[in-house]
């Protein structure tokens, strides 16, 4: 093996091990005690709706209003996803739904 | 099989991500294999990496063979989100013995936002197990796009422009679901606030101050609402 192969597999290594201490950081911290402390426990239920609703601003945070063509399907599919939800609560529905009409909109439409 | 229902359970819980995966999977399969690294490197980086945006990062830091120092910093940046989603699943994954440690290195953040949710895992019996399996499933989805991508490349014409909105839509029904089953809209409001601000300031590096300023923000409002209801 070469050393330049050698250096990308180190650099794989480096990157898994850090990836990997990041996520356990947290678990690290709280698990060795026997009771979760409580305000973790707090966090640990109000947390994931603050995440999931930051998770969805970041990926629509790249959307342009410069031009129609580009956010048009953004709001129109984005609808029928949060409408269809309303609607009939079913996850995988409105998941697919949501996804076959913006694949449509920005090949066939716009 | 004991468990048949969990299983059957979790599989559907992640078929959104099975889409999304295989697309993004593919798209990094096929940029690595671009850059000359052929379909076991793909599928050794996913397994052992396993993070969208970080892999997409690393095909850069391949390319260019930058330190092994500056990778870790680079990697320490780009995956800082993950410092926080432990924190609201070290009660849940408790006692998940050997299992956890997996769990753990399979966080990312599709699979968190399908094992932090609890309307998710209504109904099953074996919580620890539906969501190791959420997570198996879902690191599975990755490596096969993953590879698929850098064995076929760019020989493969299928349209899929747009597929990438598959995500978005799971995280946006997931916040649906979230404020439909729940009174309390503090948390969601506070981390769609919060996120929304930070994009203004911070634009595409908005995920760790947005982070920071969650847990600031859920931190002062326990303190208020505790000494409003206790005064």
């Amino acid at each position: 093996m070469d050393n330049s192969t050698l250096h990308s597999i180190a650099l794989v290594i480096v990157m898994a091990v850090v990836s990997f201490l990041l996520r356990a950081f947290p678990f690290m911290l709280f698990s060795g005690r026997k009771e979760t402390p409580k305000f973790v426990l707090y966090l640990g239920k109000v947390l994931p709706y603050a995440i999931i609703g930051m998770l969805v601003v970041y990926c629509v945070k790249d959307i342009s209003f410069d031009s129609v063509s580009h956010f048009l399907p953004y709001i129109i599919a984005g609808a029928v996803v949060v409408l269809l939800h309303i609607w009939k609560r079913n996850t995988l529905l409105s998941i697919i739904a949501g996804t076959l009409s913006y694949m449509a909109l920005v090949q066939f439409v716009f | 099989m004991k468990y048949k229902n969990d299983v059957k359970k979790a599989f559907s819980a992640t078929i959104p991500v099975l889409m999304g995966y295989l697309a993004l999977g593919f798209g990094f399969g096929v940029l690595l294999s671009t850059e000359g690294f052929s379909a076991l490197w793909a599928f050794f980086m996913s397994v052992t990496m396993f993070g969208g945006s970080m892999q997409y990062a690393a095909v850069d830091f391949l390319a260019d063979a930058i330190s092994l120092l500056e990778a870790a910093v680079m990697t320490l940046i780009i995956n800082a989100r993950h410092l926080f989603y432990g924190i609201s699943l070290v009660d849940k994954y408790k006692g998940a013995g050997l299992k956890k440690i997996y769990m753990i290195h399979a966080l990312t953040d599709e699979t968190y936002s399908l094992v932090s949710s609890d309307h998710i895992a209504k109904g099953v019996e074996n919580k620890q197990l539906f969501y190791f399996l959420i997570s198996l499933f879902d690191h599975c989805y990755w490596i096969l796009g993953c590879t698929l991508g850098a064995v076929f490349g760019t020989n493969v014409d299928f349209n899929s422009e747009g597929i990438d909105f598959v995500l978005t839509a799971l995280f946006l029904t997931i916040f649906v679901e979230q404020w439909l089953s729940s009174k309390d809209h503090a948390s969601a409001i506070i981390g769609v606030a919060c996120a929304v601000s930070c994009t203004a300031l911070f634009h595409e590096n908005m995920l760790i101050p947005s982070m920071v300023l969650i847990l600031i923000v859920l931190c002062v409002l326990k303190k208020v609402r505790r000494e409003k209801y206790d005064g």
